[in-house]
């Protein structure tokens, strides 16, 4: 805002002697404090026109944020809830997000803008002074204080006897045991249950999307597949607990490739069966390479060597990823035999 | 490429190609067969891959060796099928630059669809693999969304992210964004399971599956994708969001607070 | 507290509506005595004393809107199948909190709206209170008699990432899902009672059927509970101190300079909340947050890659990365150090600024208080500390983000988190050794100012031939600010031997705190301001250069 227009007479005076000291330089001492500045007129303080100008502003911005309530009720009442826009650049959005945020963005804006508006250019820019004083209390207050708690002890007479203060303390003590206790039902306990999953002897493998057992055939070198026991159904109750546990990739390779004996033993053609869950801390890790037969974790990148008994090539997991033995039944479908051998997934105290 | 996959859409596309590709073949094979062992009984098939070869002779050979066996520079081609070659170079994988990084990327594609025909007809005739899949194979019709979107949840999205946006994977390869990559294409990725990602061979996936999950993408990551709040930033998830909230969120704010706080300007003389 | 009392109208009969109500008030509250210290309060004006007053208004955003989403939120893991209007979900098992969170998205309307900025103003919040954190941390506002204060913000700042970490885990969408599960397998990490907490926490094994109802009242009552409390505890604590300012002129350690609360504070940080409100508000309206239903419901046996943490998590998410895996098995018991470490490092990582302040106390054993700010130059130890924290933060944040930083950059995973394990040691080291050396550099170049003047970019031409540049000198208000900041003498060890000679025994800590004196306040280890001496002695030889 520029100040060309202002009429001369209206002009601050040179120095505002009333407020602050005129810094003159300090013979003595010249990085003493001057003292605060001299207060400065704003061109409103001085212009009326100027201050009418500001307060038209102001106006027109309480008066622009009730446009925009009255714009966010009608947006509310008239634009279908599945409308979609298109809004350059941001794409295909929901008109009734965009014009709800928007006509409330603006409505709550403009309160705020006025309102700093107002204070910044209306009302005074005088600075003020407030003097401190220190947080401590002065030394007779401290003594009173002191002298009080005293008589106030004595007077419990805690001190004189040992007995009350003594069994009280141990009331208190003992008392939040019984809140301790109520916690317990929170959960049940561990016992064996992390060693163990669906899997047993002779259940089928079952295709996740499918939903049908699998014969060897069709597992192809270099595909992947992933597998839950049979009778486990999305609709189960326990659903999300079972799978927790039992999820299960499948991947062929070729006999050769297969570096670790216990793996090629437990393989049945080629195909070996890994949880899919991470030893590192139990995310659904299935990012398989095809070609290095490496299987990433996304969550922490974590990386195994399916070829090679799954060991841990890289990233925080601790240990291989576990193999479910497998083979084929009479029919010749795919099945378990027997559960993993280890506990799946993250790894406990208890696991040895 | 989005208009040359527009116009090829179109019902007399096909006609053109065939007329275009009979010119050419004509052409080729007028200019190149000796005209004495020319055979009337040619069928239009085994010219398509009597094309093909020499097409492989000039662009894939030198990695993939003369007859397809493969070399220390690229693997076999005996039975990765047609359709494994209509993504391959369809996408402007194959022919690959010879020094690549850690994984071939996607660029433009220098053969038309009918250079890509004979290519992948000549790979066919020397080990079956899976075809083409036609149309019908890949088209929304009769899918269902919303087992796509689980199917895409189990199977796809630990590589490809949620909607589809790719990840990393280990030592600079990643799995790539499927954002506008064709449904076509979509499909022959995971029935041959090009360079390090899997195959999903209709036994495992059925052929209705892979219609599930391609509907699927088309509805959260095509062209008339709704994001409903806005600015997708990506479809990364939290880090760009938390970016986001940095700079235009705590930016904006830290903005305003330098003008709440301003001096007004003061009067001066001038 | 509409207070508006005017003293002539007192005298002439009835008194005015407002004044019989605030009269009324008073006789049972003592208004009047509150606003008598109060009304008129004294705020000094800098832009960066307004992030915490964005950290109070976000807070304030997300109670408003967290009210309004539990109208509508189911925080049970009932399955239901889904037949809402979001196509791509329809017929899908899930459990009624993720039901109704895609409810709220797209089937009440505005529920989106307020769901995006309650989300925002979550990001925001936490920013907030970072950036508020480090300008109270570089400007030495936490010393006496902040420091309690000081210890308040940083709980808010703890207990907001739990409840941020909380609150995304209600919808029980496949991202979140993820995250809780890795916190079932952070927990099951502790020795001896791992298992037992994690049974405890989601009763029974991962994921049962009670984590949800159990967070939701973590999300909406406990935390913010303790928190409210917290940030009333914390503005008292500011009014009563009154706030910190900048040295100047005026300006003391026994005054406060600016504008009252009443009008110019009440307009100026009343209309802020709204401009905070409307700027999220906006925000909410152009940017998507947190799409649940494109990431699907959550099952354990599924995941997506970018499987991150929202930001405030993210540097424990770079720890948990980057960390080796190392286990160990003894008797029959596992000892999980790959996640473990992380985990204990985790508080680490936010205790080593805690407590800076009793550290610094410590070492300067100053018990005056303090209510002028440090310029960050002026304390080089501790902005080299600060900065150096910082840069490690920030180094576990791009860990947690390896995998972004992967596919944007064209990276390998690989060499990040190889970058990441060594920069984890080496980088906060460097920074602290920079972030020293350019404070002490500004130091000498505030030092060459007050002594020589400004420089004035005027090149004069002297009559033999010399050229030289004019310097100006400074004002008198730019003297005093410049030479306004105190300097510590290092702390010495004193004589090894009383006054009989007989040789006293010093302790370690003694040693200890000599030497890191040193280390702050040593000789080079801040540039000694100019004295009024040297300042005579160079002006009184005027022209000379």
């Amino acid at each position: 805002m520029s100040s060309h227009d202002i009429p001369e007479e209206n002009l601050p005076a040179e120095q505002d002697a009333e407020h602050g000291a005129v810094a003159v330089a300090d013979e003595k001492n010249p990085f003493a404090d001057p003292g605060l500045p001299p207060h400065e007129h704003r061109i409103q303080d001085i212009d009326e026109r100027a201050a009418k100008r500001s307060e038209r502003m102001v106006a027109m911005l309480f008066t622009v944020s009730m446009i925009a309530t009255i714009g966010f009720i009608a947006a509310y009442v008239t634009i279908p809830n599945d409308r979609s826009i298109y809004v350059f650049p941001i794409g295909h959005l929901s008109a009734m997000n965009f014009a709800l945020g928007l006509t409330l963005g603006v409505a709550l804006f403009t309160i705020g803008a006025g309102a700093v508006h107002w204070a910044r250019t209306l009302m005074s820019d005088v600075e003020v002074a407030d003097e401190r004083h220190p947080i401590e209390a002065p030394p007779e207050v401290k003594a009173k204080v002191l002298a009080d708690f005293q008589d106030g002890a004595k007077e419990s007479q805690i001190g004189r006897r040992p007995l009350i203060r003594n069994t009280m303390l141990g009331a208190l003590a003992l008392v939040p045991l019984s809140g301790l206790f109520l916690l317990r039902d929170l959960g049940t306990l561990p016992g064996t249950k992390l060693r163990h999953t669906m899997w047993s002897k002779g259940k089928l493998l079952v295709n996740m999307n499918t939903n049908q057992p699998m014969r060897p055939s069709d597992i192809a070198t270099g595909s992947l597949t992933f597998a839950k026991p049979e009778g486990l159904e999305e609709t189960n109750e326990d659903f999300q607990k079972q799978i927790a546990k039992a999820a299960l990739m499948l991947v062929r390779l070729q006999p050769e490739n297969i570096k670790d004996k216990k793996e090629l033993e437990w393989s049945h053609e080629g195909i070996v069966a890994y949880s899919k869950i991470c030893t590192h801390v139990g995310c659904p890790i299935s990012l398989y390479e095809q070609q290095t037969h490496h299987v990433l974790c996304p969550c922490h990148q974590s990386t195994f060597d399916l070829s090679d008994g799954a060991r841990v090539i890289f990233g925080p997991a601790g240990h291989a990823l576990p193999q479910l033995r497998i083979g084929v039944n009479a029919d010749g479908y795919l099945e378990a035999l027997g559960d993993f051998e280890e506990p799946v997934g993250p790894a406990f105290w208890e696991r040895g | 490429m989005k208009k040359l996959s527009a116009r090829r859409r179109h019902p007399l596309a096909a006609v053109v190609v065939l007329l275009l590709a009979l010119a050419a073949t004509g052409g080729l094979y007028a200019a190149f067969a000796p005209a004495s062992k020319a055979q009337a009984d040619e069928t239009s098939q085994s010219l398509a891959i009597e094309e093909g070869k020499k097409l492989y002779q000039v662009g894939c050979a030198s990695c993939h060796g003369t007859g397809g066996q493969g070399t220390s520079d690229g693997p076999s081609l005996v039975g990765v099928g047609a359709a494994a070659v209509d993504f391959q170079v369809g996408t402007g994988r194959m022919p690959a630059a010879t020094s690549q990084g850690a994984q071939v990327p996607k660029k433009r594609n220098i053969y038309t669809q009918a250079q890509i025909d004979q290519l992948a007809a000549y790979i066919s005739s020397l080990g079956a693999g899976p075809d083409v899949p036609t149309k019908n194979d890949y088209s929304p019709e009769g899918a269902d969304i919303a087992k796509g979107g689980e199917l895409f949840r189990a199977n796809c999205a630990q590589c490809h992210n949620f909607t589809g946006q790719g990840g990393a994977l280990t030592h600079g390869k990643f799995a790539p964004s499927l954002e506008g990559v064709e449904p076509k294409h979509i499909y022959e990725a995971m029935q041959t399971g090009p360079q390090n990602m899997p195959s999903f061979p209709d036994t495992t996936l059925s052929q209705q599956n892979k219609k599930d999950i391609i509907a699927y993408l088309k509805a959260v990551n095509g062209d008339q994708t709704e994001n409903p709040g806005g600015l997708d930033l990506g479809g990364l998830g939290p880090v760009s969001e938390g970016l986001f909230g940095w700079i235009f969120g705590l930016g904006v704010l830290i903005a305003v607070a330098v003008w709440v706080a301003a001096r007004t300007a003061k009067a001066k003389k001038s | 507290m509409s207070t508006t009392t005017s003293n002539e109208s007192a005298s002439r009969g009835r008194a005015p509506a407002g004044e019989r109500i605030a009269d009324w008030a008073d006789g049972r509250l003592g208004i009047y005595s509150l606003a008598k210290s109060n009304m008129r309060k004294i705020f000094p004006d800098h832009w960066s004393f307004m992030l915490g007053e964005v950290c109070l208004y976000s807070f304030i955003i997300i109670i408003l809107t967290g009210v309004y989403l539990t109208l509508f939120f189911h925080p049970s893991m009932n399955e239901v199948v889904y037949h809402g209007s979001y196509v791509p979900l329809q017929g899908q098992l899930m459990s009624e909190a993720f039901n109704s969170t895609v409810h709220i998205s797209f089937d009440v309307r505005g529920g989106l709206l307020i769901r995006q900025i309650h989300h925002w103003a979550a990001l925001v919040f936490l920013a907030g209170m970072f950036v508020h954190m480090m300008r109270v941390f570089f400007t030495g506002a936490f010393r006496k008699p902040r420091e309690i204060n000081w210890l308040f913000g940083f709980l808010l700042f703890v207990l907001g990432m739990f409840t941020g970490f909380t609150g995304y885990s209600l919808p029980d969408d496949l991202l979140s899902g993820t995250g809780v599960r890795f916190m079932e397998g952070a927990i099951l990490s502790v020795p001896i009672v791992g298992t037992y907490l994690s049974f405890f926490l989601f009763g029974g094994e991962f994921p049962g059927g009670d984590f949800v109802a159990r967070f939701y009242s973590i999300h909406i009552l406990l935390l913010p509970g303790i928190m409210l409390g917290l940030v009333v505890g914390h503005l008292i604590l500011v009014f009563y101190h009154k706030h910190t300012q900048f040295a100047g002129p005026g300006k003391t350690n026994n005054n406060v300079v600016g504008m009252p609360l009443l009008p110019v504070y009440m307009a100026k940080a009343g209309g802020f909340f709204f401009l905070v409100f409307g700027a999220i508000a906006a925000i909410a309206a152009v940017a998507q947050i947190n799409p649940i239903w494109a990431m699907g419901p959550y099952r354990p046996d599924q995941v997506s890659t970018g499987a991150q943490p929202d930001w405030y998590m993210g540097f424990s998410e770079g720890l948990i990365r980057t960390m080796p895996g190392w286990e160990i098995n003894v008797w029959g018991h596992t000892l999980v150090l790959g996640v473990f470490v992380p985990l204990v490092i985790f508080p680490l990582v936010l205790v080593a600024i805690a407590v800076y302040p009793f550290i610094e106390s410590w070492v300067t054993g100053d018990k005056r208080e303090h209510h002028i700010l440090d310029r960050p130059r002026n304390a080089p130890t501790r902005t080299a500390f600060g900065a150096a924290w910082i840069a490690w933060y920030f180094v576990l944040l791009v860990g947690g983000g390896n995998d972004i930083w992967a596919t944007h950059f064209h990276l390998s995973i690989n060499a990040i988190t190889w970058f990441v394990r060594i920069a984890f040691f080496v980088v906060p080291v460097l920074v602290f050794i920079a972030t020293k050396r350019i404070c002490l550099g500004l130091q000498r170049r505030d030092r060459d100012k007050v002594l020589h003047g400004r420089e004035s970019g005027i090149i004069k031409r002297l009559p033999h031939g010399e050229f030289i540049e004019v310097h100006e000198p400074l004002s008198q208000e730019q003297l005093h600010t410049l030479t306004a900041h105190e300097q510590y003498k290092p702390a010495e060890i004193g004589p090894t031997v009383d006054e009989n000679g007989v040789e006293r025994k010093i302790k370690g800590s003694e040693k200890l705190r000599a030497k890191l004196s040193n280390a702050y306040y040593g000789e080079d280890n801040q540039i000694p301001k100019p004295t009024v001496e040297e300042y005579k002695e160079i002006t009184s030889g005027h022209g000379h250069h």
